[in-house]
């Protein structure tokens, strides 16, 4: 059976358009905090494009248009304009997109030179989205990171310059040894470029990563919740006053127009495909993922057989429950509707407004700044 | 039938009794060495493990006397704590005679006693056995007298032996065979078989263990319950040996087992009389002493879908635990459940373990209580054993409790200890004895209430292990009680009212409070925790909301491991409790129940 190449998938077509997410499963090094598979084997290139190609041919005209292509990683600016041009030239080839589809690319600092931006204007990127974390060379140090502040704020002058219609940059805050003086600093000294859109991320010690092995051995600590509450509540705060709106738990946009226009179909059961190892897809209820490991991904496609690791059809009460889960973390919120399908839905909603966690705004349960803080304990108050 | 003995032991607890069991099944039975284990009557494990016996076991014993012939020794085991007294007196009743164990080192006890007057109830003869004779400490003259002043039994009669070494098994023997009478009836009356015991076996159903006093029964024949007039054809009888052996029939005098198809649990009563139904008995044998529950609590199931699991396995429990009583509860908070009546503290324990252990039911029990009295305003009396039930207070003229008389040997250097946790649960009354020198008896009157929850814990932990406790029934007294809720957000949490005395209320309000608020974890919502007594707040205690709980990131390929938790909760929201809109984990019934690690 061929993921996705249905007719039924056809149909889930109907609605919004869909968007595309294209996996880069290398990096120069690995990141501390990072939980995610890479490859520093940067000789797999040519293989692993050979096989997004063959993977891409797979769905051939089981989506409509997509009017989004995220290329994420891992760092897809490690490839090279060349390979790139490859990337972008069968994907164009085997897949049609809407006019003004909105081409975003993941880059770290380090990566970007003059060429290399002009490079990506003349392939048609639209969004630059800039792995910055922090403009303090102590923290990019503690965070691994192979750029110092000034490459970043060389790289965010010229990627603003360059003439993409929004740069998007990463922040991690609440490191060890950070003050809410010295992020606002941070914040602060970023601003001045007035990029398009933010993300900042609570620094988060994952399962089996090189951060969490040294936070067990206590080398250092994290916030506590009241410290990260603190956090949390500053950054929206402090960028609410500069213009930029909270619209999930990490994303801040400079206006609506600016908000990732890709990212929220993730949150909104839009329809995408995604290519590439350990990329997830969801169409039409169904939801399949990749091999996550890059060299069993390039093996099943060499062999001529699915990459695919895993699939569910999502049945009506796990799209429910789907739909709070992700509605909860965003200010696009949650249909009452969905709320008051569960037993005590009525009376946990009151509370919920009551407390200042949740407003209602046209039959949406929109999570307030205080909402937003506690989005992973809002949907278990729904629950059948 | 001339060649039939039946009897029991009885004994305090720790004289010895699995230890003489266990040597005149080995004096008598080749027990193959792969068997051969301590307390072989003791068949649960909770039995092993505690080092007591909970239900009375039977086994018969071939034995060629000195005369040269051979006997059926029927051995029915009792248990020897003061809550099953139920089971001794059933057991009894199928006896013809007894082995009253006394400890030479110890001498007479309390349950001695107890013991020896439910024998004399049913008629039975005394061979007094002491004991533990090969201990130094061991006071054999001394023993004798005690016997002789307190049991009001002749001292000569008494074997001695040492069960531990061996010591004295064929001289028991042989006065179980002379001083014990063979059991009378006849095997040409119509049958009248007593039921005195029965287990539920998943392939046979249920297996009965009766004492035949009249008559025969045989695989093939029709068999009647006289109570319900219920009747059964005979798959199969047989003897005890270490396990069960088939045999062709079942005589007067005879002790045995049964098994007839009977499916319905309910439908075998204990105390009930089997006759045949083509010819039966005239009237039936009498009845057993009815079962008096002292200590009461409510169990739930965890899960409200496995109450008619529960129900299930409480019935067949109680057709091998007669004492237990039970009927339907309900609670707001935990659904549908049973209110139970224990023997005592021991007995709800082993209620609690054993339901857990052989039916897998996992279970909410409620902090237990005792039966009150009130005599209201309009003259009546009212008995209560379930906060539930309590009375309008504006309705009470009178309230009682029942009280206990508390025996507790310790050593000397605790009874400043003892003396003070006996005033902490209200104690009255003290008496002092010295049994032995540098160890004292010390006799409160307490209010049963008071012992009810983690009294025996506490004593362990004051007298670092070297406390005795027993206690006897002691009647009721007046008392003034008070109704305590408590409430969750303002809501009543039904299943942990209590019933206390006034001056306990607040110390147990505090306490309930203070074991909630560690037990139920923050939700997005403050968490008021109130003990009160009618409209009057005594204790209060809050938990605060949720501030920060959300993960950073969530794309695509996080959305599944979200929903999975979510669904995990889900499932795991079956087996917590909501009152209104707070959750209160299983955990925190439990935790009001348990004694604080200080």
């Amino acid at each position: 059976m061929s993921e996705g190449n249905t007719e039924k998938e056809k149909e889930g077509a109907q609605g919004p358009a869909p968007g595309l997410y294209v996996h880069v499963p290398f990096c120069r090094g690995k990141c501390p905090y990072c939980g995610f598979h890479s490859s520093t084997d940067l000789t797999l290139v040519p293989p692993w494009l050979a096989a997004l190609e063959e993977e891409a041919g797979r769905y051939r005209e089981a989506f409509p248009a997509f009017d989004t292509l995220y290329l994420g990683g891992g760092t897809p600016s490690l490839l090279s304009l060349g390979d790139l041009e490859r990337l972008l030239a069968f994907v164009r080839r085997l897949f049609a997109f809407a006019p003004g589809s909105e081409i975003t690319l993941e880059a770290n600092p380090d990566d970007l030179t003059p060429d290399k931006l002009r490079g990506y204007r003349e392939l048609g990127i639209t969004r630059l989205s800039l792995g910055v974390q922090s403009l303090e060379d102590r923290e990019l140090r503690f965070l691994g990171r192979r750029h110092t502040a000034a490459q970043a704020e060389w790289a965010l002058n010229a990627a603003l310059t360059a003439g993409f219609a929004a740069v998007a940059v990463d922040l991690i805050y609440g490191l060890p040894g950070q003050s809410l003086l010295t992020w606002e600093s941070t914040l602060n000294r970023l601003l001045a470029y007035r990029p398009q859109h933010l993300s900042c991320y609570q620094l988060t010690a994952e399962a089996g990563t090189i951060l969490m092995a040294r936070l067990e051995q206590g080398e250092f600590a994290l916030p506590g919740e009241e410290d990260g509450l603190a956090f949390f509540l500053f950054t929206s705060e402090f960028l609410g006053d500069q213009g930029y709106c909270h619209y999930e738990v990490s994303n801040f946009a400079r206006g609506q127009e600016n908000i990732s226009r890709h990212n929220r179909k993730y949150w909104q059961h839009v329809p995408y495909l995604g290519l590439g190892p350990a990329a997830h897809s969801f169409a039409e209820g169904r939801r399949w993922w990749n091999q996550a490991d890059l060299t069993a991904y390039l093996k099943a496609l060499a062999r001529g057989e699915t990459p695919v690791a895993g699939r569910e059809v999502l049945t009506p009460e796990q799209l429910r429950l789907e739909a709070l889960l992700l509605g909860f973390r965003t200010r696009f919120g949650v249909e009452v509707g969905l709320l008051l399908a569960a037993p005590n839905g009525q009376e946990n909603l009151a509370r919920l407004r009551e407390t200042g966690l949740v407003e209602l705004s046209d039959g949406l349960a929109i999570p307030t700044r205080e909402g937003l803080a506690v989005a992973d304990r809002l949907p278990e108050l729904f629950l059948e | 039938m001339q060649q039939i003995r039946n009897f029991s032991i009885i004994a305090h607890i720790d004289h010895g009794k699995s230890t003489l069991a266990d040597r005149l099944i080995q004096a008598t039975i080749m027990v193959p060495e792969r068997l051969r284990r301590d307390q072989m009557l003791d068949t649960m494990d909770l039995e092993r493990e505690r080092g007591i016996t909970i239900k009375s076991n039977t086994i018969t014993l071939p034995y060629v006397a000195a005369d040269g012939q051979e006997y059926a020794l029927n051995l029915i085991d009792t248990p020897g704590h003061v809550d099953f007294s139920y089971e001794v007196s059933r057991a009894l009743a199928s006896c013809e005679g007894v082995l009253l164990l006394v400890d030479a080192s110890q001498g007479v006890e309390a349950q001695t006693l107890a013991n020896l007057y439910l024998a004399l109830e049913h008629d039975l003869a005394i061979i007094p056995v002491i004991n533990k004779i090969d201990l130094p400490q061991a006071d054999i003259p001394g023993t004798k007298e005690q016997i002789r002043r307190e049991l009001g039994l002749d001292p000569e009669s008494a074997v001695l032996c040492s069960a531990k070494e061996g010591i004295g098994i064929t001289e028991v023997l042989e006065a179980i065979v002379r001083r014990i009478p063979p059991p009378r009836g006849s095997p040409e009356e119509p049958l009248r078989a007593l039921i005195f015991d029965a287990q539920y076996d998943s392939f046979r159903g249920t297996v009965v263990s009766l004492r035949l006093f009249d008559g025969e029964v045989r695989p093939g024949d029709v068999i009647r319950l006289m109570s319900t007039r219920a009747t059964y054809k005979v798959e199969e009888v047989g003897l005890f040996g270490l396990s069960r052996q088939p045999a062709a029939r079942l005589r007067a005098g005879q002790v045995g087992y049964l098994i007839a198809g009977i499916k319905q649990v309910s439908d075998t009563r204990i105390g009930d009389t089997i006759t045949l139904d083509a010819r039966p008995a005239a009237a039936p044998l009498p009845g057993f002493k009815e079962v008096k529950p002292v200590v009461f609590a409510s169990i739930y199931p965890v899960s409200n879908d496995d109450y008619p699991a529960l129900a299930d396995a409480l019935e067949k429990y109680k057709l091998n635990d007669a004492s237990l009583v039970y009927q339907k509860d309900s609670s707001a908070a935990l659904g549908q459940g049973f209110r139970c009546g224990f023997l005592g503290l021991l007995h709800l324990e082993i209620v609690q373990e054993r339901l857990a252990r052989e039916f897998g039911q996992s279970l909410i029990m409620t902090v237990p209580g005792v039966r009150y009295e009130f005599t209201l305003t309009d003259g009546t009396t009212l008995a209560v054993d379930n906060p539930q039930h309590y009375p309008d207070p504006v309705k009470i003229k009178e309230t009682r409790e029942p009280y206990i008389r508390a025996s507790i040997i310790i050593p000397e250097r605790y009874v400043g200890a003892v003396m003070k946790l006996c005033l902490e649960r209200r104690g009255v009354n003290p008496h002092f004895i010295n049994p032995s020198p540098g160890r004292v008896e010390l006799r409160y009157d307490l209010p049963l209430a008071e012992v009810i929850i983690d009294f025996y814990d506490k004593l362990k932990s004051v007298t670092q292990g070297y406390g005795s406790f027993d206690y006897e029934l002691i009647g009721y007294r007046p008392s003034d009680l008070v109704k305590l809720d408590i409430l969750l957000n303002g809501e009543k949490v039904d299943a942990l009212s209590m019933i206390v005395h006034r001056e306990r209320a607040r110390e147990w309000a505090v306490r309930v409070c203070e074991r909630l608020k560690e037990e139920i974890p923050r939700q997005q919502f403050k968490i008021a925790i109130q003990g009160a007594i009618g409209g009057k707040v005594i204790a209060r205690e809050t938990i605060s909301a949720f501030r920060k709980d959300v993960t950073a990131k969530c794309y695509g390929g996080d959305v599944t491991r979200k929903r999975k938790l979510l669904e995990r909760q889900k499932e795991g929201k079956k087996r917590l409790k909501m009152v209104g809109s707070v959750t209160i984990p299983q955990s925190a019934f439990v935790a009001v129940l348990k004694t604080k690690n200080e």
